[in-house]
């Protein structure tokens, strides 16, 4: 009824292979992203802001990047708070080196070093893979938190160990710092999330992901139809970091504007996007943000009735979710490992079908 | 540079030590990885289980007490009585076992057959669940667990090793205890593996799935068997651990340290969880000790760095793997198209 494709013809191949292939499906594309840029940053508030979008918008990106590593070329990594920390760091080194550079080019940059270091931790997964490989990114995990932690040049010999994000401006706006207003903030977030979202959506419909996903359904074959397993990782490992590196960059210097180590890029991190990416939806760009905004949404969904609205003690609604997320996870891989993202696939077959159900 | 030596000597004693509670824990991962491929991070979870359900029942406290409190605006807390360490670690012997068939309702039945990898997460899953559970059922604040296991430096051998070598080693009696106690179980759990029927037929799961089911082997009675084992096995791991430093969340933090342990030692095999253990126990904390002291490290590199701990296992493990991938005792990994 609402849902039709009927007179939406494709003349050329190019109609055939876009990205939204039915026209209410793209119409609805534009609307969010008219509505995402247009309206939302003038109605914004600071609960509004810090509360969901921000850390959603910045989740998004690392989900994005995970799900090109996990869910496109088949290596499960558990390593993502480590490389978030790697770029949260680059971009406090360069902002405090070089102030006068755009802060916009601070966190691409950042990007760029998170990508050289997931490649180099990537490579053993040459000689390894499987359950293997996901142990083995722990050292990455572990051995990144510690090095920051340790090594005083990191956080710029600040006595607490801390790093505090600067204030920078775009176009004269104040994004990071203590200045910065919710509006700014979003808009940088949102900028980055569009980029990051694009250019992933073309790189895994491209010949790249098609690569990516051979060696995710299985590498041997796909090395003897010439894939080079060696280029299809490394680049996956690479691109895959290189959007971790600007979530962690973009959560330390735009959301949290002050990080230590430890507490932000714990190992909690990597299991939080690993999650938002199996409930999202393994191999889909869509699923990345269903699950990240799953898991954003579900502590304060939890905690506004929990603790707001039956008055319950806030650690006993932290325990629940522990509990209602690990149940969660079990229950998708049950019964749709392909999770939220497949489920919005089948609701819009039947849509389409509706009010028939065949 | 004499004491040098004996401190160094120390180190590597205690890194054994170390690595036996490590093993522990790598054993409860052989066992399940072995009966049913499935890898299990939970493990360390269900040692912290175990712990919070033995000192709970030990105390005698309500389970459920902090939810029931919330809803119903009860004062709930203790029952009042306390349970003796032994009836209470056979009770929660029994809820682990109790765990292991709903794992095996709820969870693996329905992943049966899936690739190695979604079961993994799956355990990660449960990992979550449980620790969730564990704080609601239990609380979460950090709890002292007693069994009646003797503590404390050992004063005999510090006075020994003292007028051998004119330097008093000082060694934990929990941990020779813990070590004891390891290699009764590591040789229970062979000779249960070897040359009982229960046995027999783990092995032939192990190997087979369907050749085993073929031959009238219940492949469900055998995992919850074995995750029972595994829960068992957590248990003691737990009771280790807690008596060690006290049962609080950190206690599933070892199952991170046991899965370098695994990776180095090979996944499948039982000697291997025991000599992966002993190598990252010593070595790390060998390595910790050459990295930190002023005059090793510092005099070579100038400068000196600390808390290697954390990392110092893994990427062992990892530099390890790329030249050996199936671990030092692991089974040859054969792929074919």
């Amino acid at each position: 009824m609402f849902y039709r494709e009927a007179g939406d013809f494709k003349t050329t191949y190019r109609d055939d292979s876009q990205t939204f292939p039915i026209r209410l499906d793209r119409i609805g594309y534009y609307v969010i992203l008219a509505v995402a840029v247009l309206v939302v940053p003038f109605v914004i508030n600071d609960y509004w802001a810090s509360a969901v979008l921000l850390p959603f918008l910045i989740y998004a990106i690392a989900a994005i990047g995970l799900n090109i590593l996990t869910g496109y070329a088949g290596q499960v990594s558990l390593g993502t708070g480590g490389f978030m920390a790697v770029g949260a760091y680059a971009v406090y080194k360069l902002m405090t080196s070089f102030p006068e550079v755009s802060v916009v080019i601070h966190i691409l940059l950042a990007g760029g070093i998170t990508a050289l270091v997931g490649i180099a931790f990537g490579l053993p997964s040459l000689r390894i893979k499987g359950f293997y490989l996901a142990v083995a990114t722990l050292a990455a995990q572990f051995f990144l938190v510690w090095l920051f932690n340790k090594v005083p040049w990191f956080y710029n010999y600040s006595a607490s160990g801390q790093i505090n994000a600067p204030t920078r401006t775009v176009l004269g706006w104040a994004v990071t710092g203590p200045a910065a207003s919710p509006a700014a903030k979003y808009l940088i977030c949102l900028a980055f999330v569009i980029f990051s979202a694009w250019v992933a959506r073309n790189l895994t419909r491209g010949m790249v992901g098609r690569k990516w996903m051979a060696i995710r359904d299985m590498d041997i074959a796909a090395e003897i139809i010439g894939v080079n397993p060696l280029n299809a990782k490394m680049t996956a490992f690479g691109i895959s970091s290189f959007f971790v590196g600007i979530a962690g960059a973009l959560l330390f210097a735009v959301y949290l504007g002050a990080a230590e180590v430890t507490e932000a890029f714990g190992i909690n991190k990597s299991f939080l996007v690993l999650f938002m990416v199996i409930i999202g939806g393994l191999g889909s760009i869509f699923g990345s943000f269903a699950g990240a905004a799953f898991l954003v949404l579900l502590p304060v969904l939890l905690k506004n009735v929990l603790v707001g609205a039956l008055g319950w003690p806030t650690d006993l609604a932290a325990y629940i979710e522990l509990m209602i997320v690990g149940a969660l996870i079990i229950f998708f891989l049950i019964v749709e490992p392909h999770g939220l993202a497949r489920l919005w696939l089948l609701a819009k077959e039947k849509l389409r079908l509706w009010p028939f159900p065949h | 540079m004499m004491d040098q030596l004996f401190y160094a000597a120390e180190v590597i004693v205690n890194g054994l030590m170390t690595g036996v509670m490590y093993a522990l824990v790598a054993l409860g991962f052989v066992l399940i990885f072995k009966a049913s491929g499935v890898f299990n991070y939970a493990q360390g979870v269900l040692a912290l289980f175990a712990g919070l359900t033995l000192v709970g029942i030990m105390q005698g406290q309500v389970p459920f007490a902090h939810l029931l409190n919330a809803v119903f605006g009860t004062q709930l807390d203790r029952f009042g009585w306390t349970v003796p360490a032994l009836l209470a670690i056979v009770l929660t012997a029994g809820v682990m076992v109790l765990l292991a068939i709903l794992i095996e309702k709820l969870v693996l039945q329905h992943l049966v057959g899936q690739e190695p990898i979604i079961l993994f997460m799956a355990t990660i899953g449960l990992a979550y669940f449980l620790e969730g559970l564990g704080d609601v059922m239990w609380g979460a604040d950090v709890k002292n667990l007693d069994v009646g296991l003797p503590q404390g430096i050992s004063d005999s051998i510090e006075r020994v090793t003292d007028s051998w070598f004119g330097y008093g080693f000082f060694i934990d009696r929990l941990d020779i205890w813990a070590a004891l106690i390891a290699t009764a179980l590591v040789a229970a759990l062979v000779a249960f593996s070897q040359y009982t029927k229960q046995g027999r037929a783990m092995r032939a799961v192990a190997d087979d799935h369907q050749a085993a089911l073929s031959v009238g082997i219940s492949l469900r009675f055998i995992w919850i068997m074995v995750w029972s084992i595994a829960g068992f096995v957590a248990l003691v791991a737990g009771i280790m651990w807690g008596t060690k430093s006290g049962v609080q969340f950190s206690l599933s933090l070892i199952a991170l340290k046991a899965l370098p342990v695994l990776m180095l030692g090979g996944f499948t095999s039982i000697p291997g969880a025991i000599v992966g253990g002993l190598i990252i126990g010593v070595g790390e904390k060998l390595f910790e000790f050459v990295m930190s002291s002023p005059d090793l490290a510092g005099s070579w590199f100038g400068f000196t760095i600390g808390a290697t701990e954390n990392w110092f296992a893994y990427v062992l493990a990892l530099v390890f793997l790329v030249f050996r991938p199936q671990g030092l005792f692991g089974e040859r990994i054969i792929e074919r198209v």
